[in-house]
């Protein structure tokens, strides 16, 4: 098959104009306000020795951190301060998408300027700086029209370091609420759509080195005083800019946002909803690979409208409870708690669970006649299991450990994608899978009875945000996808999605599960 | 008042650095007259250079008072005071991104002076200092060493100074590039009335150039005079110092039979 005839060519190149306008926007504001910051900043600390190091050290430590992690840090801090602020100034300021992104993506870009500003300035000779004094300049007129001149390369420098960095973390703005061509490669990773990711790589590295060069020539136009690379450089940027404006004009204004978090039946499930309410002439679009903790307080401050989340999930992480209820019941206790404590409606079940379940090769568990999770506990010293990222710090497995006195002989974390793989050749013995994906199927995985009941019940269920909870025309959208999928067809679903073909899409496997569940 | 005031008074001026542990000029009085040419001769740590830097307000003095034209330097705005002194350096000090006519108009450029006027200037004292026109809008980087220190002088020349203090103006220089620029600015010297204070540690050039010669050594001024007074004093070091271009003429004079810088150009 031709690669470039494949379809997903066509539907990378369709989500650019959004993508990339919004990928430039956050990363030129985020760039703007960490120069109109770090640059003043420099100027004032660099004659003070303490401050000076005192302040290099902050931006030194900060740009240890990893930059999804700070990105993820200010999701929370700007929750705290929104809150502050509603209670003090009377008023309420989104924590989601653009502002912590922004926010964060500046921190970030501040060490190279301010190291750079302030090596540059020191570096330049002694004497030079005696005969700005003896000429009778002022210390202003010593700065701006000798020290920055001659430091302007250095400076210069730091600020293009600062910018490729900016645009390279700004991709890791997704799971926070922010578009950016870090889409391409959360949705991508995910969904095993390979071009998706080399499609988001290759553009964030393009624009890195545009802009990059742009700076570049605007610093030669200012050392070589030549007007026409500086008119080129400014026009290259003011292009960029406009760029930015593109999708405010061409993203047609949708009212409803259906969330998504980072794994493929999430992909494919809000594009079944987005589609079921186009298709009930209501505008809908996606917002994808939202972190667990930020699509449900996306949620109840109406950042996104609707996304689809898991009993257990909920139960557990959201109401912090550690008591266990039988599936129907435990759906009923969390109806009621999310209306009176957040205003969210739970409009139901769509019929199947994703549960976290302990799974093994049939093979291999029929050959050591294990049934259950309590089959382990004589054999889990001599075992390995494997986990996504998150499961061995969730009280799920707290909770099976304790139930079941297990004790396994290592632990690893994985991409999850790769686990059923790892456990279908024996690379671990155990996997916490989810019970709705495709793989176990694939691979001959069988899931092991939980006879204490130590992990909830994971039935999806759609989630609505408290402005939308009398809209009508979207409860009665919504409607026909209730109790309509069953685990069979979800895990069909997500295989589909799994394949790495033209038609894995989430958008056509979503298109292919609303064509089955309407028969 | 039968005597004129000095341009430049130094009135036991005392200066220390690190926290008064080194004591780099230790009460010193010297006037300097109008017109007058004055070398000051050292090694270095002999506090020439922290005096020189005393004089347009770089550093302030502990103790004592410099008298510009008898108006004791604190009382006068020290961004004035500097643009209305020329200074020479050792390297020229030249501002390596500007070209050789924005080296030399930045003072009255900082002054605000119509950029036109000053640009008339900047011809008038490219020629002043015998150096090509076509050399205007150089870099000073593409520049010989004795062409860069002209800039320099020319430089401190252009906002019309009085005054000129000269930090070892030619002491990088090739020996013959050295007594041109020397003989030059010399004769500038007198031609504009200015008032010179040169450091320098070679005690020859100072003979050749000054009127008047003072002697430091760790920051006291050890004596005071022309070149032929020096002579008489009875401080060793003095001698040493005067003695040394004596002794490298005699020693010239036996290896050179006859005298052939009459045949230089």
């Amino acid at each position: 098959m031709n690669v470039l005839s494949d379809p997903r060519w066509n539907d990378a190149l369709s989500r650019l104009p959004d993508y990339l306008g919004s990928h430039v926007r956050v990363s030129l504001t985020a760039l703007a306000l960490g120069l109109v910051i770090s640059f003043p900043l420099a100027l004032a600390v660099r004659r003070r020795p303490l401050l000076r190091d005192t302040v290099l050290g902050i931006a030194s430590i900060v740009q240890t951190i990893p930059g999804l992690a700070l990105l993820a840090l200010f999701y929370p801090l700007l929750l705290v301060l929104a809150g502050l602020s509603l209670r003090f100034f009377g008023f309420d300021f989104s924590a989601f998408g653009f502002l912590p992104a922004v926010l964060a993506l500046a921190l970030y870009s501040m060490l190279p300027v301010l190291r750079n500003t302030i090596t540059g300035l020191e570096g330049i000779d002694p004497s030079i700086i005696e005969a700005t004094e003896s000429v009778g300049m002022t210390p202003r007129q010593s700065l701006t029209m000798v020290e920055l001149p001659l430091a302007l390369p250095v400076i210069m420098a730091g600020i293009r370091t600062a910018a490729v960095w900016v645009i390279g973390t700004a991709t890791l703005s997704t799971p926070i609420g922010q578009t950016s061509l870090g889409n391409y490669i959360f949705a991508g990773l995910q969904t095993q759509n390979w071009v998706f990711v080399l499609f988001g790589c290759a553009a964030a590295a393009a624009l890195a080195l545009a802009v990059d060069q742009l700076l570049a020539l605007i610093e030669a136009g200012v050392q070589l005083q030549s007007r026409l690379r500086v008119i080129l450089g400014v026009v290259g940027v003011a292009a960029l800019i406009f760029a930015t404006l593109i999708p405010t004009f061409a993203r047609t204004k949708t009212n409803y946002i259906v969330g998504a978090k980072t794994f493929t039946e999430q992909y494919i499930l809000s594009s079944l909803i987005a589609q079921r309410l186009q298709a009930a002439g209501l505008s809908a679009s996606s917002r994808e690979g939202l972190g667990s903790n930020v699509i449900f307080e996306a949620l109840s401050k109406g950042d996104i409208d609707i996304y689809v989340d898991y009993s257990g999930t909920l139960w557990v992480n959201q109401l912090k409870r550690t008591d266990h209820l039988p599936r129907k019941e435990l759906i009923a206790a969390l109806k009621t708690t999310l209306a009176d404590k957040y205003n969210i409606s739970l409009i139901g079940e769509l019929g199947f669970e994703n549960a976290y379940a302990l799974v093994m090769p049939r093979k291999r568990a029929e050959a050591r006649g294990i049934h259950s999770i309590a089959d382990l506990a004589s054999s889990a010293g001599t075992l390995t299991i494997a986990g996504d990222y998150e499961f061995f710090s969730r009280p799920e497995w707290a909770s099976i450990k304790r139930s079941y006195n297990l004790v396994f002989r290592q632990q690893r974390q994985m991409q999850p994608d790769f686990m059923y793989a790892a456990v279908a050749s024996g690379e671990v013995d155990v996997i916490a899978g989810y019970t709705s994906d495709g793989l176990i199927a694939k691979y001959d995985l069988v899931v092991l009875d939980d006879p204490k009941n130590a992990i909830p019940p994971y039935d999806a269920v759609i989630l609505v945000s408290p402005r939308r909870a009398n809209d009508s025309a979207l409860l009665n959208a919504l409607q026909p996808l209730i109790g309509k999928i069953d685990i069979a067809t979800m895990r069909e679903a997500n295989l589909r999605a799994a394949s790495n073909d033209g038609s894995s899409s989430p958008d056509a496997v979503a298109r292919w599960l609303a064509a089955k569940i309407r028969r | 008042m039968t005597e004129p005031q000095p341009t430049i008074a130094y009135e036991q001026v005392s200066k220390s650095f690190a926290r008064g542990r080194t004591k780099a000029v230790d009460g010193v009085s010297i006037s300097v007259a109008a017109g007058e040419f004055l070398a000051i001769v050292g090694g270095s740590g002999s506090g020439k250079t922290t005096l020189l830097r005393l004089t347009n307000r770089l550093i302030e003095p502990d103790s004592g008072t410099v008298r510009i034209l008898g108006e004791d330097v604190r009382n006068l705005d020290p961004i004035a005071l500097r643009r209305s002194i020329g200074y020479v350096f050792q390297n020229g000090g030249l501002f390596p991104h500007m070209t050789v006519a924005a080296n030399i108009g930045i003072t009255p450029r900082l002054s605000g002076t119509d950029p036109d006027v000053t640009s008339a200037r900047v011809d008038e004292l490219i020629d002043l200092v015998r150096l090509d026109r076509a050399h205007r809008n150089r870099l000073t980087q593409e520049m010989s060493g004795g062409q860069r220190q002209r800039v320099g002088v020319a430089r401190a020349l252009a906002a019309n100074p009085k005054i000129v203090l000269m930090d070892e103006p030619f002491g990088a220089l090739d020996p013959l590039t050295r007594d041109a620029l020397g003989d030059d600015y010399k004769s500038l010297h007198r031609k504009l009335r200015l008032t010179t204070v040169m450091i320098t540690h070679d005690m020859a050039e100072a003979v050749l150039l000054a009127d008047r010669i003072a002697v430091m050594q760790n920051g006291h001024l050890l004596a005071q005079g022309t070149a032929q007074e020096l002579t008489r004093s009875d401080d060793p070091y003095v001698g040493q110092l005067l003695g040394t271009p004596r002794r490298q003429a005699d020693r010239l004079q036996k290896l050179l039979p006859q005298d052939t810088s009459k045949g230089a150009p």
